[in-house]
């Protein structure tokens, strides 16, 4: 084992499978000379030269574009969109076309393509520049959507999703980008749809992705010293969502709160809530609580009243402990 | 030049596509077929002139006006039949209808409903075909509305910065739907924004068969010469609605009859008798012939079975 950074362990997964995969390409803005807007593809050019790192125009529709027709005829891209924000730019390419290519033509295509973009708040980059948007596009039949929280998870999942025949939405968070973990010397990988119980309890779950996995380790720590044992699951997937592993959880703890850093109004916790209340309302003991951002855009310079956070989670686990 | 093999094959296809858009219009009116659909009778020298010079290998990209491309190109009728009607031995088992086609085996990517959305897609399958050094060329067609989307431009930049072996295929009936061109766009010639892409633009008589088969031949030989994309602009005329059932409120009468005019197939077999290539008994036996394949293919279609309920849950993920 060694410790690594979460942007390194991107790296890290991007080298290997273009290493291991003639077939695999990275495309996007900045990506080749600069590595990146944050050097997750550092490197890559002096690797793999110019036919396989490839350096657009700002064009992400023609990314995106680019990555489907390509990947419809057997190559694996991994496009970079420079934030998670720009998604909305091309939400055509990725929506109408990407998610819909192989269904729409009755299975005649398989499109391996992944679609990397940093998104989420933390780094007082603006309302264009901070959202999380995940529930967006797992709303969207036929795409995978992905969003690591550690950097061990962050390479697994990566080098899985270049391996995977689907479109993935793959979204780094770019605060945690410069977070630390120990991830193996060896190749791993880390398998799509299958969430990670990252602390064990028997009192409640907390179900969390990305940062706010983070944010709910702490609140659980906090709430153990008053005797309350959370167990907190990392979905790592939000869609093909892991239900298994939650329900497992729930038929333990009996109660069940769903964080995220995106607003709260209509996302994946709005989700995981009615799911569980659709399929185990006999098992709960409280009703379903989420912790989301308010239903405001990312503000610049108030993060700070923005951002869910642990005291946020220990204060909804509270509430459903004395329910 | 093109040989008189060739020249039969121009026509062949030409009153191919007629046909087969005629007969879709009549089994449309008569409620046989789900769904809408857009037809481009009148513009069938466009699709035959270009795919008649393209191989088995090389990819069309096509639009929601798009059963000539497919056919022309080589899709099989009976499949495609089946599929505009939605059933089990369409190429999409009934999930694409008319605006979906494809078929892999004739190098028909697939038909776009998203007006400009195949372009980046096209870029796509040119970028693949370099990638890996294949010897082929990709097609896109679009109409002279998408070339307002942005797609467009960014498509067109990217595939001439990377030299891409593409073709857009721009054919312009003059309409968007319901708006014509001299409303929305202040230039005439698409074909002059090519030079600001730095690639090729060529504008030609689109309801000329073999002029636009001159220029696409020329562009496909680029494009395979490794010399770049080209955009052709072919001009040609919508003489239907927008979409089968379309009222036309927004053109007169006198308009509508004045377009057949330029019927591209009159043209093209007027210039064929004239030169001795044909003779009206050779027309006949054609129509005679494709006659027949139409026939055969509606049986087919309306034989086949709608699929069944499973199949909404299977193609959705690999
Ligand atoms: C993005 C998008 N905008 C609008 C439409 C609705 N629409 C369908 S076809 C069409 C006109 C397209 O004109 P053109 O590209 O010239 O093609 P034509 O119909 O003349 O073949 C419009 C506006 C659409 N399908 N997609």
């Amino acid at each position: 084992m060694r410790e690594t950074r979460y942007i390194r362990a991107i790296a890290e997964a991007l080298h290997e499978e273009m290493a291991r995969d003639e077939d695999v390409f990275v495309v996007g803005e900045d990506v080749g000379g600069p590595g990146g807007a944050f050097s997750a593809t550092k490197g890559l050019m002096e690797a793999y030269g110019e036919r396989r790192v490839r350096d657009t125009p700002i064009s992400e529709s023609a990314i995106i574009g680019l990555a489907i027709g390509a990947a419809a005829e057997g190559l694996r891209p991994v496009a970079e969109v420079m934030f998670a924000d720009f998604l909305t730019v091309c939400m055509d390419q990725l929506v109408n076309q990407m998610a819909k290519t192989r269904y729409m033509f009755g299975g005649m295509y398989t499109l391996p393509v992944v679609v990397r973009a940093p998104g989420g708040a933390g780094l007082n980059a603006g309302p264009q520049h901070s959202q999380s948007l995940e529930a967006w596009f797992a709303h969207v039949p036929g795409l995978k959507v992905v969003s690591p929280a550690t950097p061990y998870d962050a390479k697994g999942l990566l080098k899985s999703s270049i391996r995977d025949d689907n479109p993935v939405i793959f979204l780094e968070h770019k605060a945690l980008y410069g977070s630390k973990g120990e991830i193996p010397d060896e190749e791993y990988l880390v398998p799509l749809g299958k969430a990670d119980v990252k602390r064990i309890g028997k009192d409640v779950t907390v179900v969390a992705a990305s940062r706010m996995v983070h944010e709910a380790l702490d609140a659980a720590k906090d709430l153990s010293k008053d005797g309350i044992e959370a167990e907190v699951i990392d979905l790592r997937t939000i869609t093909p969502l892991d239900r298994e592993t939650i329900f497992t959880s729930v038929e333990k703890t009996s109660r069940l709160v769903v964080a995220h850093e995106a607003v709260k109004a209509f996302g994946i916790g709005a989700e995981i809530s009615a799911m569980v209340t659709e399929e185990m309302l006999d098992h709960l003991d409280a009703p379903v609580l989420r912790v989301g951002a308010p239903f405001v855009p990312v503000p610049f310079n108030l993060e700070r009243y923005y951002l869910p956070n642990a005291r946020d989670i220990a204060a909804a686990v509270r509430r459903v402990m004395e329910y | 030049m093109v040989n008189k093999e060739e020249l039969l094959r121009l026509l062949y296809l030409m009153v191919k596509v007629r046909r087969v858009e005629e007969c879709l219009v009549d089994i449309f009116s008569q409620g046989k077929i789900p769904g809408f659909i857009h037809v481009g009778i009148g513009q069938e020298a466009v699709s035959a002139g270009v795919c008649s010079c393209l191989r088995e290998r090389d990819v069309v990209f096509t639009t929601h006006r798009g059963h000539g491309q497919a056919l022309a190109k080589g899709i099989d009728l009976n499949r495609f039949m089946a599929e505009i009607y939605g059933r089990r031995d369409g190429f999409c088992k009934g999930k694409a209808g008319s605006m979906h086609i494809a078929s892999r085996e004739a190098g028909v990517a697939g038909s776009n409903g998203i007006v400009g959305g195949g372009l980046p897609i096209a870029v796509g399958n040119a970028f693949a075909a370099q990638y890996r050094n294949e010897d082929r060329v990709t097609v896109c067609f679009f109409g002279d509305g998408a070339s307002n989307e942005g797609t467009f431009h960014e498509s067109l930049n990217l595939a001439a910065l990377w030299n891409l072996p593409v073709v857009f295929c721009c054919e312009n009936n003059g309409w968007a739907q319901f708006t014509p061109q001299k409303v929305y766009m202040k230039l005439q010639n698409i074909s002059k924004r090519a030079e600001s892409y730095g690639m090729i633009g060529v504008t030609v008589d689109g309801d000329d068969v073999l002029m636009v088969r001159e220029e696409a031949e020329k562009a496909v030989e680029r494009a395979i010469r490794g010399m770049g994309p080209t955009l052709l602009e072919c001009k040609t005329h919508r003489w239907l609605g927008h979409y089968v059932g379309d009222p036309q409120k927004y053109r007169t009468t006198e308009e509508v009859e004045e377009v057949r005019k330029f019927d591209p197939i009159i043209r093209f077999q007027k210039y064929l008798l004239e030169n001795k290539h044909v003779d009206r008994q050779y027309l006949d036996g054609l129509e005679a012939g494709i006659k027949m394949e139409i026939e055969e293919a509606l049986a087919f279609a309306e034989n086949s079975p709608i699929a069944p309920a499973e199949e909404l849950f299977t193609d959705v993920y690999a």
